[in-house]
């Protein structure tokens, strides 16, 4: 590895640890607004970069390292925690290691802590939770640990500051002070011959690495390759490992467990030097209390059910007043364009494009931010791992993982938050599995397709015992959504997302109070990246669509109503002619649709959705409501010339879809066809929020398009077993 | 060793010391660097309320697994838990 040049590079602390080590509350403190998140080429790992001044005045840039139990890896999401600490092709590392260990659990902790520190890093220990530590009567020697682990050990309580003047000044002392050559990490000799054999490759590859660096770097190799996911791995290394594990294996060496075991001998002798505390630490601890109500079969289910019954109310109910509020603002700004830019074109690419679209992206701020609030509370808790642990039996059947449940559950209100909320599910197939299968619950914007729907074609009178049909069909579309969304799991699980079974290997954290400034800032963050990426993909399609939907204009078509307008205005006057000109603006509107490339694809379409039941007007609908499904409402509305304002409840439209018929006469909503629509819209990705979301989370267009297309392949097939069933069975 | 216990016949409270991983390797890696190692004392502290996964203490920690890993974790010296036959016997028949 060559020497850094004395640029102007700022010195960079990478902040490493275990998950539940309390890394993301000193990141915060570190860094506070100046933190920027971004992700990582490729794979969906956040990458969270912040700046911190030192006592002595200095700007370090921090890297929150992606919590980690170990320098190995399967996986390239497991990989990027590896390459952060011991980057390939010459990168410089860190300037300083700041590793966090929870001085309750020290052994796990000091597993990932030995092995950044045996690699030669410039590394500083950060003792978390001292307090609680303290509390259960743990007694931890710290001078003695850092003689024993050989870095500098510093006491935390990050939760409240304590502890930080210390760490900026190890940091300052780690910076100032020469680097100094570490031995490697010792090998027992069993083992030692299949390292040396790797670290000999390594050696001809890079002879200027350090030796303690080469030895973790041939570690990695050896725990890491062979039954791996991961990318870019030289090859000539690749077949030296494997001929090494081979050759471990031949001489009946189980080479994983004796690396490991070496490890966790040397610790187990360090903490029984330095640690002091109760020898019996189970029993009355406050965690297992509260577990013994939070995990009991009759009690725990009840908190579970209450828990998820409030996240559900926040996002339908509490949410609303908000939207409502936004959705005001929205109308007002458009009012307000149309009021100061002349009238024409350009008023209507500003009010009905851009103003709707930045309306379209905020609209989602209120169901993300309280999703998060509630998601941020439950992790730093402790409770969601809770609710993974009580949930998991259920979620393995369609082999999915326990924290996918809240994703899911977020799914019947917006997927655009829940397809977020994903993020909490570690593996990497596991999030995209969660992701692709959850837009299909049945979400709140399709709501007002069923109500309008049921509302033409199904009598409100009509009764099957006590429940009405409507209710009957509502409720089947629900369940159609529940089902179509575990059954996808369950196939992409064994075809695109095939992998090796999932495990589940979870850590369940002692309870804690959770910091408001790191809810909040979880919630900041949440928002912005949703704004910034997802946001200006649908402010771009809104703007498509409003294109789509609007031009071109029969000029014919504009003339005649000019003439019709002039001729009201000539005979009629006060309300009389109000009225006239809303009705001819709505007809006009109408038959310009018609015209508008959204017409024209819609009827080319018809021969298509035929089969569905659908005609060319419905077409038109389907196209539009790719914004939001439900702008299939209004759609209808501006389609048969009653106005865009119609909402679902409105009588007018619910008469003109009931009337409305087919060429030959016969109506167009029949009981099928409006089954048939409404499964459709249940099983179809028809929101273009849900695409760039995904986008945003899984990184490349692959999997949103996968989505699109698979989801609608199942509308279609849907529908049409709908329409084509029914008529065989003489229900038409 | 083929009839030795393994973790997911423990009943609640019991304990048992590690004999040895059979995982697929993925899973043996991630446990044993978790510290489920051969000697490692572990305690079964309860089971989820659907019967699966299983909450287990080690190393001063909590860690859930499901039965199928559970069943690779072959065990020695087990304790079945204390005063279980006690409360055995109270139980209403």
């Amino acid at each position: 590895m060559t020497a850094a040049p004395a640029l102007a590079r700022r010195p960079r602390i990478a902040l490493a640890g275990n998950p539940n080590a309390g890394k993301t509350t000193l990141f915060n403190a570190l860094t506070g607004a100046s933190a920027r998140t971004g992700n990582y080429p490729g794979v969906t790992v956040e990458r969270r970069t912040g700046r911190w001044r030192s006592p002595d005045g200095r700007e370090l840039e921090v890297l929150d390292v992606p919590g980690t139990y170990s320098l190995s890896a399967r996986s390239p999401e497991e990989q990027v925690a590896v390459e952060a600490l011991l980057p390939r092709g010459g990168e410089p590392p860190p300037d300083v290691v700041v590793v966090l260990a929870d001085a309750g659990a020290l052994e796990r902790h000091l597993y990932l802590a030995q092995q950044i520190a045996d690699a030669g890093l410039p590394t500083i220990l950060g003792l978390n939770f001292m307090d609680e530590a303290r509390r259960a009567g743990v007694r931890v020697d710290v001078e003695a640990l850092a003689a024993s682990v050989g870095v500098p050990v510093v006491p935390l309580v990050a939760t409240r500051g304590e502890g930080l003047d210390a760490l900026a000044a190890a940091i300052t002392g780690a910076l100032a002070g020469e680097p100094r050559e570490r031995p490697p990490e010792p090998l027992t000799p069993i083992v030692a011959p299949y390292v040396r054999e790797v670290e000999a490759w390594l050696e001809g590859r890079d002879p200027d690495e350090p030796p303690a660096a080469r030895r973790a770097r041939a570690l990695w190799a050896l725990l890491s390759l062979g039954d791996d996911e991961l990318e870019g791995v030289d090859p000539e290394l690749r077949a030296r490992v494997e001929a090494a594990q081979a050759r471990a294996s031949a001489d009946g060496v189980e080479l994983d467990r004796e690396l490991i075991e070496a490890r966790y001998r040397r610790i187990e002798g360090h903490v029984r030097a330095v640690v002091a505390g109760p020898r019996v630490e189970r029993g009355a601890s406050v965690t297992d209390r509260i577990d013994g109500v939070l995990t009991h079969p009759v009690l725990g289910m009840g908190v579970f059910a209450l828990v998820m019954l409030a996240l559900f109310e926040a996002l339908f109910r509490w949410s609303e007043p908000l939207i409502e509020g936004i959705e005001a603002l929205v109308g007002l700004a458009q009012a307000l364009v149309r009021e100061v830019v002349p009238d024409g074109p350009f008023a209507a690419l500003l009010a009905d494009g851009v103003v709707a679209g930045v309306g379209n992206v905020i609209v989602f701020v209120p169901q993300i931010a309280l999703l998060f609030v509630f998601i941020a509370v439950l992790e730093d808790s402790g409770y969601l791992a809770r609710v993974a642990f009580v949930i998991d039996r259920l979620m393995r059947g369609v082999g999915l993982h326990g924290k996918a449940f809240v994703p899911l559950l977020s799914g019947f209100a917006c997927a655009v938050p829940a397809v977020l909320a994903t993020r909490t599910i570690e593996s990497r197939k596991d999030r995209l599995v969660t992701m692709l299968a959850l837009p299909l619950m049945s979400c709140s914007a399709r709501l007002p397709v069923y109500a309008l729907v049921i509302a033409v074609v199904f009598p409100a009178d009509e009764r099957l015992g006590l429940v009405s049909i409507g209710a009957l069909v509502l409720f089947s579309m629900y369940a159609l959504s529940v089902v179509a969304t575990l059954g996808a799991a369950a196939v992409l699980r064994r075809t695109v997302l095939r992998g090796p079974r999932p495990a589940l290997v979870l850590e369940l954290p002692p309870y804690r109070w959770p910091a408001p400034r790191n809810v909040l800032s979880t919630v900041g963050r949440r928002v912005k990246d949703f704004l910034v990426d997802a946001g200006t993909i649908i402010l771009a399609i809104t703007i498509v669509l409003w294109a789509l939907l609007s031009y071109p204009k029969d000029e014919s078509v504009s003339a005649r109503y000019a003439d019709l307008r002039a001729e009201a205005a000539a005979t009629l006057d006060g309300e009389a002619l109000e009225a006239r000109a809303s009705a001819l603006a709505a007809a006009e509107a109408g038959e310009q649709a018609r015209h508008s490339a959204a017409g024209r694809i819609g009827l080319a379409l018809e021969p298509l959705i035929e089969p569905l039941g659908f005609d060319w007007r419905i077409g038109i609908g389907l196209i539009a409501s790719f914004a939001a499904r439900e702008v299939l409402v209004s759609t209808l509305g501006i389609v048969w010339g009653i106005g865009e304002e119609e909402d679902e409840r409105s009588p007018p439209l619910r008469e003109a879809l009931r009337d409305a018929t087919r060429e030959d006469g016969t109506p167009l909503f029949t009981p099928l066809t409006g089954l048939a629509l409404m499964v459709f819209f249940v099983l179809a990705a028809q929101c273009m929020s849900t695409v760039a979301v995904v986008r945003r989370e899984s990184g490349s267009w692959k999997w949103p398009l996968l989505m699109v297309a698979y989801m609608t392949a199942l509308a279609y097939l849907g529908a049409l077993l709908v329409q084509q069933g029914g008529q065989i069975l003489g229900l038409g | 060793m083929d009839d030795a216990p393994t973790l997911d016949q423990l009943p609640v409270g019991a304990e048992g010391t590690v004999l040895a991983v059979r995982c697929e390797r993925a899973i043996a890696r991630r446990l044993m660097e978790m510290g489920v190692l051969p000697g490692t004392r572990i305690t079964v502290l309860r089971i989820a309320p659907l019967g699966d996964p299983i909450l287990l203490r080690l190393r001063s920690y909590s860690l859930s697994i499901r039965r199928r890993e559970a069943a690779g974790i072959v065990l020695s010296d087990v304790r079945e838990p204390v005063g279980a036959q006690a409360l055995a016997e109270q139980a209403p028949s």
